[in-house]
């Protein structure tokens, strides 16, 4: 980097973060709208009835069964797997700045940033709390 | 109506909640959730759900471009966060044992209460207190982009700022919204930071608050495709598009106006909680 001596300067730091938040909301996007297709193709005339609260199926609620939903080409997978993505996006910066902070040697940062990953992995992992 | 009607107008309801959600730091939730119960008829838990997917995806869309601005705070952020994603936490562990009625009612209340801060009249910094040692220590203060080149500013009170935020974090994950107005709150009166830059780390901050309970809605089933797909559209383009303005433009009488379309929101909410009829 020409001009700073630090290993990664602020604007650095924003650029990348932005970046990062950019790329995973467009990626989102992306997978969400090509599966919107594909549903509103395949369930053309008919309406669901979300008055009355059934909860989703069970492979569209965890990662194992959204992914073989993915694979089979279904089109709720497909629009699951965006959302995936998109849940993704934030925790992909915290892991980010985790990194940042430990080059940059803020150690009370790495800590504080090590803190809120730590509440976001086990949220998602321990989510049947 | 069928599904093809039904997706194009929750998406283009959702690209205007994206707008008017990053223009005035409230987040699209706030308006998503009584749209799809009260418009459509749909479970208030399927609403909470694609609530927050339009949560996440408005702070990450929009934060994307204020981060890259130098408004967004990061060490500010990342502190609070502590806050908000345990809160989050508990919030989540809470929606689950609490009946949708009194779900409904607690979001009337705070719709209500968010809809007062952004009407009530702003006076700005009244008294010039020193620069809290918590906050020297932390970090925290930084500077923002002005006409005149970066302005400095202190932040004040980190623990009263830090306490209410443990509370945005539990209504966040209880209700499926952002809490962006109890962020911006905490940081603009209670911490005394720029109005702007309390806005965009607010915004910055929702995405992580709402991806902490995300994962325990998804496991509930409450997150249904054929909504979330029209919602988290509407609302990632719509959040791109308000935090384009934003940077050019005041809002005052955008926020002016959003907050009595809240209010009425707000009552119909409460109204049709305590009834029953949601």
């Amino acid at each position: 980097m020409l001009h700073s001596r630090e290993p990664l300067s602020e604007e650095r730091l924003q650029e990348i973060i932005g970046g990062l938040l950019r790329g995973g909301v467009l990626l989102a996007a992306g997978v969400t709208l090509i599966g919107g297709i594909l549903y509103l193709l395949h369930y053309p005339n008919t309406f669901p009835d979300y008055h009355i609260f059934r909860g989703e199926p069970a492979d569209l609620r965890n990662l194992p069964g959204i992914i073989q939903e993915l694979i089979a080409l279904k089109s709720r997978g497909i629009i699951q797997t965006g959302l995936i993505l998109l849940i993704a996006t934030p925790v992909a910066r915290v892991a980010f700045s985790l990194i940042a902070f430990a080059i940059k040697r803020d150690y009370l940062y790495v800590v504080v940033t090590f803190i809120v990953f730590s509440f976001l992995i086990y949220s998602i992992i321990g989510g049947g709390l | 109506m069928n599904i093809l009607e039904f997706t194009i107008i929750i998406g283009v309801i959702s690209l205007a909640a994206g707008i008017l959600g990053s223009l005035t730091g409230l987040g699209g939730g706030v308006v998503i959730i009584p749209v799809l119960t009260l418009g459509f008829g749909i479970d208030i838990r399927y609403a909470i759900g694609a609530s927050l997917v339009s949560v996440i995806a408005t702070s990450s869309g929009a934060a994307a471009a204020y981060v890259k601005e130098g408004f967004t705070n990061i060490r500010l952020g990342m502190f609070l966060e502590i806050a908000t994603t345990l809160g989050a936490l508990s919030g989540a562990f809470l929606a689950a044992r609490v009946s949708t009625q009194v779900i409904a009612v607690i979001f009337g209340i705070v719709l209500l209460w968010s809809a007062y801060v952004e009407i009530k009249s702003r006076d700005s910094k009244d008294e010039e207190r020193g620069e809290d040692r918590l906050a020297v220590l932390l970090k925290l203060g930084s500077w923002y982009p002005s006409p005149h080149g970066p302005k400095p500013y202190t932040v004040h009170s980190v623990t009263g700022g830090f306490g209410l935020m443990v509370i945005a974090g539990i209504l966040s994950g209880l209700l499926g919204i952002g809490s962006g107005s109890l962020k911006v709150l905490a940081m603009d009166r209670i911490m005394k930071v720029p109005f702007k830059v309390s806005t965009t780390t607010s915004n910055f901050m929702i995405g992580v608050t709402a991806a902490t309970s995300a994962g325990v809605y998804l496991n509930r089933g409450y997150i249904d495709p054929g909504i979330t797909m029209p919602v988290m559209l509407g609302v990632a383009f719509g959040s791109l598009l308000g935090a384009k303005i934003l940077v050019q433009t005041g809002t005052k009488l955008l926020k002016l106006i959003f907050s009595i379309v809240i209010i009425f929101l707000a009552a119909e909410m409460i109204y049709n909680g305590i009834t029953g009829t949601l």
